[in-house]
């Protein structure tokens, strides 16, 4: 039986993790290689790094982060952040990432995802997508959670399916940093509609927040960040709850 | 004796992860072992192991494959008549098949029988991302166990074999396929064993002391 992904996310700024509450107040949490390579060891099932700096500098120290970390760690690494155009990808994967994340330049310019899709593979194309609550809906964010882009959330989200994509990364932006837990509604919605995988991100404070987004929001993967990183409590904890709650789960040596 | 491993780069994917791991396994093993990621043709007469990887369309790979003169005649000499330890991964291993469904109808290597397929999609999504449970339905030199253990996958399409001595290995997603399939000195596996932390190293380890 397919498990149930739990991915940590590491924000990362020229070369360093930090930690983010609602895009805003980062504080510094160490090496991203150390990192991934410790989560990877307790119970990580994909490592994700969100690059949050934006200059070319930043994007060569992003690829040595990639580099090394793919010396070191052998799960499934996401990379996303400032991704623009097939080079930003290539040059990515070449590194040893695994899957890719667009977000804003996939707004900006929608044949970067399925000309992506058909170059690398879908498998290897991920659509972040940050959504907001709005009126009866959601709304689309770019930017960095900066920019409305006045799209509805759920049909940008089918437009990315169609495109190529291969699983879709979704942030509520009301819950992200939040600790009030997932966006339900939100995720019950898009699983709802689409026909790939859906990682949920945003909101995760306690365990039971976990089983929610499986069991209510048909989440195929969740996504945390600050639970992990100040060590609220470890992968292996939401693990073991979640086999509790028998929700399948991947333990180690398993 | 040193082990010369040849990956097989024919464009596409992430193939320096495949690289890494087998650098990994053979220095945790102390096998002494030259990995290299190689285009040329001649490198697959020096090889004593053959890992071929792939992502992506399976068109995309074999004309990738195509594309590079000699590779595949290369291929046939040292892996079907000198019998070299051959390890093909993911689309790597789909294209020993001999047809592809996936966008058309296409012709694979056909060294291990069977079809290429797309997973029936009722009520699940695809692709079939993640961690997933490999039964051993064969005795076998790379994975030796009773329990079950997990690996990572990614795929929408799988293998269908044509005779069931040549599946090894199975996996449940929607419906029972073959994960990991054999013939003689031909490995293949659906999952990705360079991703698949501890497990996938240790196969790796067994392909290589092969």
């Amino acid at each position: 039986m397919l498990k149930i992904r739990i991915i940590p996310c590491l924000d990362v700024k020229d070369g360093r993790v930090v930690k983010g509450i609602n895009f805003l107040n980062l504080v510094d949490a160490g090496d991203p290689v150390e990192q991934a390579s410790f989560y990877s060891k307790n119970g990580a099932d994909e490592i994700c790094f969100l690059d949050i700096g934006a200059s070319i500098e930043n994007r060569n120290t992003m690829i040595k982060v990639v580099e090394k970390t793919a010396e070191k760690v052998f799960i499934p690494l996401t990379v996303g952040g400032g991704i623009k155009n097939i080079e930003n990808i290539r040059d990515l994967l070449k590194a040893g990432a695994d899957k890719i994340s667009i977000n804003t330049a996939g707004i900006l310019n929608n044949k970067l995802i399925s000309d992506s899709s058909e170059r690398f593979g879908s498998q290897c194309i991920v659509a972040a997508v940050d959504a907001k609550k709005k009126n009866n809906g959601w709304t689309v964010f770019s930017h960095g959670g900066t920019k409305d882009t006045g799209l509805d959330a759920i049909k940008w989200m089918q437009q990315l399916e169609s495109l190529g994509a291969g699983e879709i990364l979704l942030t509520s932006m009301d819950r992200d940093g939040t600790k009030d837990g997932f966006d339900i509604d939100l995720l019950k919605k898009a699983s709802k509609v689409l026909n790939i995988p859906v990682i949920a991100s945003g909101g995760a404070g306690r365990l039971e927040h976990f089983k929610a987004a499986v069991i209510r929001g048909n989440a195929s993967a969740l996504l945390a960040a600050s639970v992990f990183h100040f060590a609220k409590f470890s992968i292996m904890d939401v693990k073991k709850y979640l086999k509790k709650e028998n929700i399948e789960v991947r333990y180690l040596n398993e | 004796m040193k082990k010369n491993i040849a990956i097989v780069d024919y464009g596409l994917g992430n193939i320096l992860s495949a690289k890494q791991s087998f650098v990994k396994a053979s220095e945790d093993n102390k096998i002494k072992a030259a990995v290299k990621i190689t285009n040329d043709p001649k490198e697959i007469d020096l090889a004593t192991h053959i890992v071929l990887p792939g992502q992506g369309a399976f068109e995309a790979c074999m004309l990738g494959l195509k594309n590079i003169p000699d590779m595949i005649d290369r291929l046939c000499a040292n892996v079907i008549h000198n019998k070299k330890p051959f390890l093909g991964i993911c689309v790597g291993m789909q294209l020993l098949a001999n047809t592809s469904y996936e966008n058309g109808k296409h012709k694979g290597l056909g060294w291990i029988r069977g079809e290429i397929k797309k997973i029936p999609s009722t009520g699940i999504k695809l692709p079939h991302m993640g961690w997933n449970e490999v039964t051993i339905t064969n005795k076998n030199k790379l994975i030796n166990l009773s329990v079950l253990k997990n690996y990572y996958f990614v795929h929408s399409y799988y293998f269908d074999c044509k005779y069931s001595t040549n599946q090894i290995g199975r996996t449940n997603y929607g419906i029972d396929f073959a994960s990991f399939i054999s013939k003689e000195n031909i490995y293949g596996v659906q999952f990705h064993p360079e991703k698949s932390s501890n497990q996938g190293l240790e196969i790796i380890k067994n392909f290589l002391m092969l």
